[in-house]
């Protein structure tokens, strides 16, 4: 299936584009062809939609606008995207892409969603020497993968550098008061363990104690038996390593029981323009994995534009990361062309200038960004690690919630 | 044996050998294609050899096939390769006497339900002990098994299969097990160990399944308890024998071909409306091939043999 | 208090599952249907709850008066249309099931590619009735109550009106023997029609109370389906009131095993009862002699 948006102003801007480069002009290449398998059905249709899927879409229609991809020679090609549904199944994601690469002959790929997709497609990815800019993988054991596979670039550190960012973060609120008991919540999968096992380390570095540790299967929605348990426990601090439902749901259940904690963090979710809508006021002052810059006026310009062409707001985590690999890919094609070998040397060599600053990569892994953020005023705001810059102050203690 | 009794595993073990050399020439994506088919053919032909005559239909592939995969992903790097398929093959085997064992008394939809509860429980079980020991849920099976390397593993199995269940039809075994599907406590009465014939062929059957597994794992680089013990596996290896009829040897991989090559046309040209398409090709099979491929060979069969006889004596 | 709010949060759990089984309870028992496209048609009733609310502002509760009605009659037209061939076309009982579930297999997909292309794959979430309410001391939400408090009304009713009257009487006629049904005057089609019609409208009340509190997209028709099929067998097929049992002892299983035991084991267990309450009765809780 291909896909182009070929519309009239990306016809008029390319001859235009083509009239300004004339003494270059030669007979136009076709379309540079992209390809990517994604889960549009199944368990994971549901992250793949929220944060992925809007980006690339955003991506080509923007690039084609504009006139295409810009080559080293100023000349633009068109991107001309050839896209499969992998059904949320490994096998399904090899397939396709095998068909990607060896059928349509595409010229480059673009990296599925989630991180268990992604190791799947990883060696297709690698035997055909692609770039895979992965931005929905998070698994501890990065630095070993990256030396497997030369040609993959991490966009997220790992679980512990994250929580190292929160734990450094909580450290901080000490003297404003923070008590030192946590309650702890995970998810029973690859990302909840991981977190929470560098969790538990963070926090005893920081010399707060556990009080409640509690993990639950994955898919689960009623949270009521963990969150009266916390509410009893009455701790300073609960923090969830959890997923878009059960982030909805631990907080609903918390707001219900009146678990009022000074620091309340939930994980992926919270960044969700979802989780403002339907928390509304009661999302005031609730820390969650992510965080952007929001005085920063590209950051600003990248919502209203994802807003306007996509039809809805971007997550401030996981969506401005994806979309940061495909700005880093498109200055990588700039600088080199659609060469694959030069494309990875490139990106691992040079730093880039996205919507979340500049990215550079170290051994292939992108270290510095955000990792804690909190709802503040109706905005999800970057807090930690401060390094990074443009964070903000957290709002501590964590306002109860309102009445409903 | 005579020389009509030939006839069956020569044709397998032919086909077989047509279908070795293809690696040699087929690209890439092809060879993913044959992977996906050659898989789902094992597995079907594997589930029919139990479900097809007795008509209890399992809903445990999964299960199987995820204890194959973990155990792949547990001792691929301890144990030399090839020993990793017996110790599947046996951890399947054992694991499925101890189910066929437990379900003598269920059927019907009972039995169907119980199956995928089973599948569920390990999978729940494995996610809590590899978060309780492992430490993390999901492993990474770092074993360079190459593409063409799973098709000929596959492709050997598939042979095996093949020729296991073609002598289980002629044996005192698969007679006992046509009578189990005709009427259970007539075939009790008529003296057949209806437990030992259950549970033997549902044991040979799951053994199949679990060995599958441990070939796939390492295409997937990664293997979690969500994608080991997917319960679409279940679905698409019941629906697949089903179509193609589970009475015969033959029937499930006549389903299988079909199918697996209607996803891939569907896939491949419609992301965006597969699963409406996919439906619709499911309702159409379902209102038009009421008894599967196999139904309609035999009724291509019959007109056939009708029109052939009525040459013959045209006085008829 | 602790007990009180484990008791508590287990029982609403447990409400919750009858409720989402009870529809399912009555296609299978009594129109013979393994309705594999159930959760499909839950998660489009959610769909519109929110639609109703986020778009008109109108509370769930009055969906249920639109979304009832509505999945009746689409349930009985699948019936009538779908799955009436192949009930007349059936030779056995066994034959059926297996033509419904390949049926329902290929109905699962056209409803959930539906929902896919009008809403796509994200997830959907509002809040409607989330508030504290106090019940001997302990702290649950409205939304989940009520929902638990409705299906436990429902299944009561249902069973009341399957026994009591002589529309329930021939139901469960066609239930118990459909073979013999016509011999005693029962339009046997009619009746599973109507039963499939009565099992939709269940259908659509869960998907709508559900959506008041659970996060749902167009992908997840499916563990609704088999959540549905445990709590539907364990209870016994076809008994409505033991779809309410068995429901109810999954949701305090599951509540008991998260508190006392390990929250990671809670599913674990749930299947394991499921299993286990099979292999000692294997009909059910309250299912008749295997057919």
């Amino acid at each position: 299936m291909r896909i182009t948006h070929p519309s009239r102003r990306a016809v008029v801007g390319g001859i235009a584009a083509a009239a300004l480069a004339a003494p270059q002009v030669r007979a136009q290449p076709g379309p540079v062809k992209i390809g990517f398998s994604i889960s549009k059905t199944g368990p994971n249709a549901g992250g793949a939609n929220v944060t992925t899927l809007p980006n690339y879409q955003l991506w080509l229609k923007e690039t084609n606008d504009a006139g295409g991809l810009r080559l080293p020679g100023g000349q633009r090609r068109a991107i001309e995207f050839v896209e499969y549904d992998d059904r949320s199944q490994s096998e399904e994601a090899v397939r396709n892409i095998e068909r990607l690469v060896n059928q349509d002959k595409v010229d480059l790929l673009l990296p599925p969603w989630g991180t268990a997709m992604n190791l799947a497609v990883a060696p297709s990815f690698n035997r055909g020497g692609f770039p895979h800019l992965a931005s929905t993988f998070f698994v501890e054991r990065q630095p070993e993968l990256v030396k497997r596979w030369n040609n993959m670039f991490l966009f997220l550190d790992r679980p512990s550098t994250a929580i190292t960012a929160l734990t450094d973060l909580l450290a901080t609120l000490k003297d404003k008061g923070l008590g030192n008991t946590v309650a702890l919540a995970s998810v029973q999968d690859q990302f909840g363990l991981e977190l929470v096992s560098a969790a538990r380390a963070g926090i005893a570095r920081a010399g707060f104690q556990i009080v409640m540790d509690r993990q639950y299967p994955p898919g689960t929605q009623d949270l009521a038996p963990i969150i009266s348990e916390a509410a009893r426990l009455k701790p300073d601090m609960f923090l969830a390593f959890s997923y878009p439902p059960d982030t909805l749901a631990l907080t609903e259940q918390a707001r219900i029981a009146g678990l009022n904690p000074k620091v309340f963090y939930t994980a992926v979710g919270t960044a969700f323009p979802l989780y403002k809508q339907r928390f509304g006021a009661n999302a005031e002052g609730v820390m969650g994995i992510g965080g952007v810059d929001v005085t920063n006026p590209r950051i600003k310009d990248y919502i209203e534009r994802h807003n306007r062409i996509v039809g809805r707001e971007p997550d401030r985590w996981a969506s401005t990361t994806t979309y940061s690999t495909l700005q880093v890919l498109t200055q990588a094609i700039e600088r080199v062309g659609i060469d694959k070998a030069a494309l990875v040397r490139d990106i691992g060599a040079n730093s880039f200038d996205t919507i979340l600053g500049p990215i550079k990569f170290v051994d292939n892994q992108r270290v510095d960004q955000w990792w804690v953020g909190q709802w503040q005023q109706g905005e999800f705001v970057a807090l930690a690690p401060t390094k990074v810059g443009g964070t903000k102050a957290p709002i501590f203690p964590k306002p109860a919630w309102p009445t409903a | 044996m005579n020389a009509k009794d030939w006839i069956v595993p020569l044709a397998i073990l032919a086909a077989a050998a047509v279908l070795a050399p293809l690696p040699l020439v087929a690209g890439s994506y092809w060879m993913a294609l044959l992977v996906n088919v050659l898989m789902y053919a094992v597995l079907a032909t594997a589930w029919a050899l139990f479900s097809g005559p007795t008509h209890y239909v399992s809903l445990a592939t999964a299960a199987f096939f995820g204890l194959g995969a973990y155990t792949m992903a547990f001792l691929g790097e301890k144990l030399p390769l090839a020993l990793v398929y017996p110790v599947a093959a046996l951890i399947g085997a054992v694991i499925a006497t101890i189910v066929g064992l437990s379900t003598l008394r269920l059927s019907g939809v009972y039995f169907v339900i119980f199956t995928f509860g089973l599948a569920e429980l390990v999978r729940q079980l494995v996610t809590w002990a590899e978060a309780k020991y492992g430490g993390t849920v999901g492993r990474f099976v770092f074993i360079d098994v190459t593409q063409q390397g799973i098709y000929w593993m596959l492709l050997g199995v598939l042979v095996l299969v093949l020729l296991t269940g073609f002598l289980i039809q002629r044996s005192r075994l698969g007679w006992a097990l046509k009578a189990i599907g005709e009427d259970e406590t007539v075939a009790r009465h008529a003296g057949i160990d209806t437990t030992v014939a259950k549970v033997a062929v549902f044991v040979i059957s799951a053994t199949f399944m679990t060995v599958v597994g441990a070939i796939m794992a390492p295409r997937w680089t990664y293997i979690d308890p969500s994608i080991a013990f997917n319960p679409i596996i279940s679905f698409q290896v019941l629906i697949m024998a089903l179509l193609g009829g589970a009475a015969r040897l033959y029937g499930p991989i006549l389903g299988v071909v079909p199918l697996a090559t209607l996803f891939e046309i569907l896939q491949a040209n419609f992301p965006n409306s597969f699963s409406i398409l996919l439906g619709l090709a499911f309702l159409v099979i379902v209102y038009f091939v009421p008894s599967g491929i196999v139904g309609l060979i035999d009724q291509g069969r019959d007109v056939l043999g009708r029109a052939g006889r009525r040459r013959a004596h045209p006085a008829e | 208090m602790f007990l009180v709010d484990v008791i508590l949060s287990g029982l609403i759990l447990g409400g919750i599952y009858a409720l989402i089984a009870m529809g399912l309870s009555l296609q299978y028992g009594v129109a013979r249907i393994m309705n594999l496209a159930y959760g499909e048609f839950t998660i489009a009733a959610s769909f519109l709850a929110y639609v109703m609310f986020t778009v008109a502002g109108v509370s769930p509760i009055l969906a249920l008066a639109v979304a009832m009605p509505l999945s009746f009659a689409l349930n009985w037209a699948v019936y009538r249309v779908l799955m009436t061939p192949l009930v007349r076309r059936a030779k056995s009982p066994g034959a059926l099931e297996v033509d419904s579930i390949l049926a329902t297999f290929g109905l699962l997909f056209v409803v959930q590619g539906i929902l896919l292309m009008i809403f796509g794959g994200s997830y959907v979430s509002y809040s409607y009735l989330a508030v504290p309410v106090q019940i001997i001391g302990s702290t649950v939400a409205l939304n989940r109550l009520l929902a638990a408090g409705l299906a436990v009304a429902i299944a009561l009713a249902l069973t009341l009106f399957l026994m009591r009257t002589r529309i329930g009487t021939a139901i469960r006629a066609v239930s118990v023997n459909p073979a013999a049904a016509p011999l005693v005057g029962i339009d046997t089609t009619a009746y599973a029609a109507f039963a499939f019609g009565l099992g939709g409208a269940l259908v659509a009340a869960s998907g709508v109370l559900v959506s008041m509190f659970f996060t749902f997209n167009a992908a997840m028709g499916v563990v609704f389906t088999m959540k549905a099929l445990i709590v539907v067998i364990m209870g016994g097929v076809g008994n409505i009131f033991g779809a309410l049992v068995a429901g109810l002892i999954l949701g305090l299983a599951e509540a008991l095993t998260a508190a006392f035991l390990d929250g990671g084991l809670t599913l674990a267990v749930n299947f394991a009862l499921f299993l286990g309450i099979l292999l000692i009765r294997p009909t059910g809780l309250f299912g008749k002699a295997a057919r």
